[in-house]
């Protein structure tokens, strides 16, 4: 017990204890003051700055693209004004409810609201997501009134990209679209957040993505806690990216692709004096201008089904067995090694080596065959002789030196630079020892030879001007100087006569007469067997199993400017593949005759490529409706198609056991292209 | 006093030396909820004054009640507002959720709020009963400790930490002024030491615990529940000295500064005023607070000391804990700032605890009628 407790020992316990509680609420108060002047004046500069990064936002521009040029300068791919909706998954606060509002807003199928859902699904939170594009006005307006209930979701009027002819361009131009998580990855910059940018995902817009994306502008925006705009402070335009002029001639391109009509193919133009690739189009194709946006389910099903593969670009990713198309170089090999261009074999339909008999695609025989004759009647047997002589080591020799089997600096993502066989190589790749058998598959194109259509055309531009033409694709300005092939002699005029002569001779395709007074073509067709005769005639039956047509050429004969190549996939022989050439190489000379001719065809065929396209897009979405796979991501679609284009290509497995049986019409078409 | 030379006597009988300040400091928080409320009167500024009008007329008619009248309604006044904690409870449970007020058509009304005068005065009368031997005995405590405990569970199962809190500082406050032995206090300081690890991982709802781990490093999550103490800290020391100016503080008027009109008036006034206006605010804190604990130790009898010693407590609570909150040194609790805050039930609060000291201090000047 204490001492004596009283009312005035109370009275004092309650004095001394209540200046206690007044010390303790003093202190707390000078504590208090000495926080907030420790605060608002010795970190005054600090938490300042947090108020000014928390009222101003910083959001960037995204720069105009530069455009692709062609030759001449005009566009092939350019910017135009357009209004636009993206969503940051981050920001929204129902995702469900905001999908269901869009969709009603902008008028989406089922199909394109699926495409949405998977667009936000697969996309990281900060990542900037595509909802539209290209949209009119009023529903334009109508998003915006209902912003309020739209928390994430972007409206704004930009630039989109649009490539004016479409799908003649798909391939060699590529596509643009928002920027994936691996590419922000790669490439950590706040522009690759911003809505409304695009970056290259295939193609040209990928290979030049540093020259053609600019400087972003950016905008001072003051913004409440929610992200709503005050009134802007201060702007700073962008910088738009830096055009690019291509080599390409954009009327050719569209040209050629078109007239490659319902075939499956490519046609690559080049021009003899400067290397410049002024056409390089490869159908079917898809239309870079759909894409931009994220690739949409159906197209991509409908594009990733068809077994024309319009996805990949045959010009640099299709390998062919160039067929008869060699023979000019074969010849050229012969004449280098010494042959005379008149030694001469009797063709009597075959060719006996030892106890086995090569043939010739002419079973009937061709006569007396000298080295023009070969070429321009494409005798089989004329080139298994003397190849037996010479050995394959100076065919595949002079492969090489008219840049088969090689490949070029030009700006692509993807060349695939085929096989030019030697017993070397086959030693190497099967462990066989090179056999005769395989020589005169060689000589006639066929067995191990792979080539793609870049090449073959190459090879027609250093025949045609005895020159080491090497293809480019962007104007810089230089004029290119190429060094001799240094062909022996008069080598060179003598395969050019004999290309001469296939075509304005007694030779295999007289009908590709260039309908152009005064300018000859030279050239030279070629049939790639793909299965054995057994197996298929080449011409009618499983389009898988028809021969592939192929023709070279170059033109004017007696001043090559332009040489070209055409392939067209199981076309049933060359004559899918000369009218054509013919055709192209008759838009350079005379555009409106072509023109003609092309709007002809296209009456038959139901329309343009882009048409068409458009057509059957529509007649496959309305079969198909929402139950199909989401379409990958654009910066996985490029490498998914180079690994199928890859795995398509036909280098057997096995080493070839035996020699090709030519077929007997070389020059036969499976369809109506012959007029 | 020198005003009695001058005024009538009834207006000099008031205590204008606390009333001029509280009007003061309204009036300020009246143009800090101007300024909050985007330069409008409505809805917070001219409510608050309103508010204030009134309840300081209430006070002042408190401030006539004798002494007799208070001792004897303390007790049906605590067990009253205990009464209205459990119907809240309640009705809260019919309704399906919790709930904290009760809608008296004419006001929004919460009882917890009440409690925090009321524990002062029942334990006030409580300790004044109790004779003056049993002080440091068993008795002196356990009857306490229930009183308060009761209102403090009601409150905690709403659950609303924040006036528990404030319920049990309140008690605790009367109970060491009421001079129960030291070792008891520093016990029950001892206890709570070891009582709140463990409250805090038993006892404390998850987002109480967040807000708990977030005071200590606020950083850690700066958008989420760390967003108001950063926000907060923000506005404040972007004010600087003198602040940046009445209307231009672009924390609250943009929306960043959460709760800018109640919680967190202090840092709305803090960046348009700056540390003048937050060491103006401190300042008339401490004039109210010094003239209570005056009136506290004029009274004659136990009863009024306690009572306005109490009443000092509770006003420093909210204001302290509630500027600590603000500036970063205590969690987020939902305590607001006395006459500064816009709020019906912590206007009323405050000025019936404002009510109480006038009341004592008229006491204190009349002559003993009851000795």
């Amino acid at each position: 017990m204490e001492p004596r407790i009283s009312s005035n020992s109370l009275k004092e316990t309650f004095d001394r204890r209540s200046f206690v509680v007044g010390a303790v609420q003093g202190g707390v108060g000078l504590l208090l003051a000495a926080r907030m002047g420790y605060i608002a004046v010795a970190e005054n500069e600090k938490y300042k700055m947090e108020a000014e990064s928390n009222r101003v936002n910083l959001s960037l521009i995204p720069p105009r693209r530069g455009w692709i040029l062609d030759r001449n300068g005009s566009p092939l791919a350019s910017n135009r004004s357009d209004f636009r909706v993206d969503i940051i998954p981050e920001r929204l606060s129902d995702r469900e409810a905001t999908i269901d509002l869009l969709a009603k807003v902008l008028d989406f199928d089922d199909i394109e609201r699926k495409d949405l859902a998977d667009r936000i699904e697969s996309a990281s939170s900060y990542q900037v997501v595509p909802v539209a594009s290209g949209l009119d006005f009023e529903k334009y307006a109508a998003l915006t009134v209902r912003l309020p209930e739209l928390p994430g979701v972007l409206p704004q009027q930009s630039y989109a990209r649009y490539y004016p002819t479409g799908t003649s361009v798909g391939h060699l131009i590529g596509y643009v679209g928002a920027p994936s998580r691996e590419e922000y990855d790669l490439e950590p910059q706040p522009l690759l957040l911003t809505p409304g940018f695009k970056m290259g995902k295939d193609g040209l817009e990928k290979q030049f993505e540093q020259e053609l994306r600019g400087v972003p502008g950016a905008r001072r925006v003051e913004v409440t806690a929610t992200g709503r705009r005050v009134r802007d402070l201060e702007t700073r335009e962008d910088v738009p990216g830096d055009p690019i002029r291509l080599t390409i001639d954009g009327p050719l391109q569209d040209y050629a692709a078109r007239r490659i009509g319902l075939e499956s193919g490519s046609v690559v133009v080049i021009d003899c004096l400067t290397g410049d690739l002024m056409c390089m189009a490869s159908m079917p194709s898809f239309d870079p201008n759909s894409f931009s946006d994220g690739i949409g389910r159906v197209e991509y099903s409908m594009l990733s089904e068809n077994d024309r593969v319009p996805l990949r670009n045959k010009v640099l990713q299709g390998l062919y067995p160039p067929g008869s198309t060699v023979k000019p170089m074969v010849a050229m090999s012969f004449l280098e090694a010494g042959l005379s261009p008149d030694a001469s074999v009797v063709c009597n339909g075959g060719l006996r080596v030892g106890n086995r008999v090569f043939h010739c695609w002419n079973r009937h025989g061709h006569g007396r065959v000298d080295m023009a004759k070969g070429i321009y009647q494409s005798c089989d047997v004329y080139f298994y002789h003397f190849a037996q002589q010479l050995g394959m080591n100076v065919i595949s020799e002079m492969a090489r030196r008219c840049g088969l089997g090689q490949q070029f600096p030009l700006p692509v993502a993807s060349q695939f630079y085929g096989t030019v066989p030697d017993p070397e190589w086959k030693l190497k790749k099967y462990g066989r020892e090179w056999q005769a058998f395989d020589t005169v598959n060689a000589t006639i194109g066929q067995g191990y030879m792979l080539f793609n259509p870049l090449q073959l055309a190459v090879y027609a531009s250093r025949i045609a001007t005895g020159r080491t033409v090497m293809p480019r694709l962007i104007m810089d300005g230089k004029t290119p100087k190429f060094g001799s092939m240094n062909f022996h002699g008069d080598h060179v005029q003598v395969i050019q006569n004999a290309m001469s002569d296939v075509i304005n001779g007694p030779g295999t395709a007289g009908r590709a007469r260039l309908p152009v007074d005064d300018v000859l073509m030279a050239g030279k067709t070629g049939t790639a067997q793909v299965v054995s005769l057994n197996l298929s005639n080449g011409k009618t039956g499983p389009w898988k199993y028809r021969d592939h047509g192929l023709f070279i050429c170059f033109a004017p004969f007696n001043n090559p400017r332009y040489a070209c190549a055409v392939v067209i996939e199981h076309g049933g022989g060359s004559g899918s593949a000369y009218p054509i050439a013919r055709d192209v190489m008759t838009f350079l000379f005379d555009p409106a005759k072509a023109l003609d001719a092309l709007h002809g065809f296209e009456k038959q065929w139901g329309g343009t490529a882009q048409q068409r396209l458009e057509k059957s897009y529509a007649a496959y979405a309305a079969a198909a409706g929402v139950d199909l796979p989401p379409a990958p991501a654009s910066i996985k679609l490029a490498e998914k198609v180079d690994a199928e284009a890859r795995a398509a290509i036909a280098e057997p497995e096995t080493p070839v056991t035996d020699a090709l049986v030519p077929r007997e019409d070389p020059v036969a078409s499976a369809n109506g292209n012959l007029t | 006093m020198r005003r009695a030379v001058t005024l009538p006597a009834p207006l000099a009988q008031i205590p204008w030396q606390v009333i001029l300040p509280i009007a003061l400091l309204v009036a300020f928080g009246g143009t800090v909820l101007y300024s909050a409320a985007g330069g409008s009167m409505s809805p917070y500024a001219s409510s608050h004054l309103l508010r204030f009008g009134v309840t300081l007329s209430m006070a002042l008619v408190m401030s006539f009640f004798p002494m007799n009248l208070a001792r004897l309604a303390a007790f049906p006044v605590y067990a009253a507002v205990v009464v209205l904690l459990m119907l809240v409870e309640a009705l809260g449970a019919i309704g399906g959720g919790s709930q904290r007020w009760l809608n008296l058509g004419f006001m929004v009304l919460q009882p917890s709020e009440l409690m925090k005068p009321a524990i002062v005065l029942v334990l006030a009368w409580f300790y004044h009963g109790l004779p003056v031997g049993l002080i440091g005995t068993w008795r002196a405590i356990v009857p306490a400790a229930a009183l308060i405990g009761l209102p403090m569970l009601l409150v905690l199962l709403q659950p609303d930490l924040g006036t528990a809190l404030a319920i049990a500082f309140g008690g605790a406050v009367v109970m060491f002024l009421a001079g129960l032995p030291t070792k008891w206090f520093v016990g029950g300081g001892l206890a709570i030491l070891v009582t709140i690890p463990l409250a805090y991982f038993f006892g404390l709802q998850d987002y109480q615990r967040r807000r708990v781990t977030t005071f200590l490093d606020p950083e850690s999550d700066p958008l989420g529940a760390g967003y108001h103490i950063t926000q907060s800290k923000i506005a404040i020391g972007s004010g600087g000295l003198f602040g940046k100016g009445f209307g231009n503080g672009s924390q609250s008027s943009l929306d960043y500064l959460p709760e800018p009109h109640t919680d967190f008036v202090f840092a709305t006034m803090a960046e348009e005023w700056g540390l003048a206006g937050g060491l103006f605010v401190l300042l008339i804190f401490g004039l109210v607070l010094r003239w209570g604990l005056t009136v506290a130790r004029d009274a004659e009898d136990r009863f009024s000391r306690l009572l306005a010693g109490g009443m000092v407590a509770t006003i420093f609570f909210y204001a302290a804990v509630n500027l600590m909150m603000v500036m970063g040194m205590a969690p987020v609790v939902g305590i607001p700032l006395p006459f500064m805050s816009h709020g019906g039930s912590s206007m009323l609060t405050n000025m019936i605890c404002v009510g109480t000291l006038m009341m004592v201090n008229r006491w204190n000047r009349q002559p003993r009628t009851n000795y």
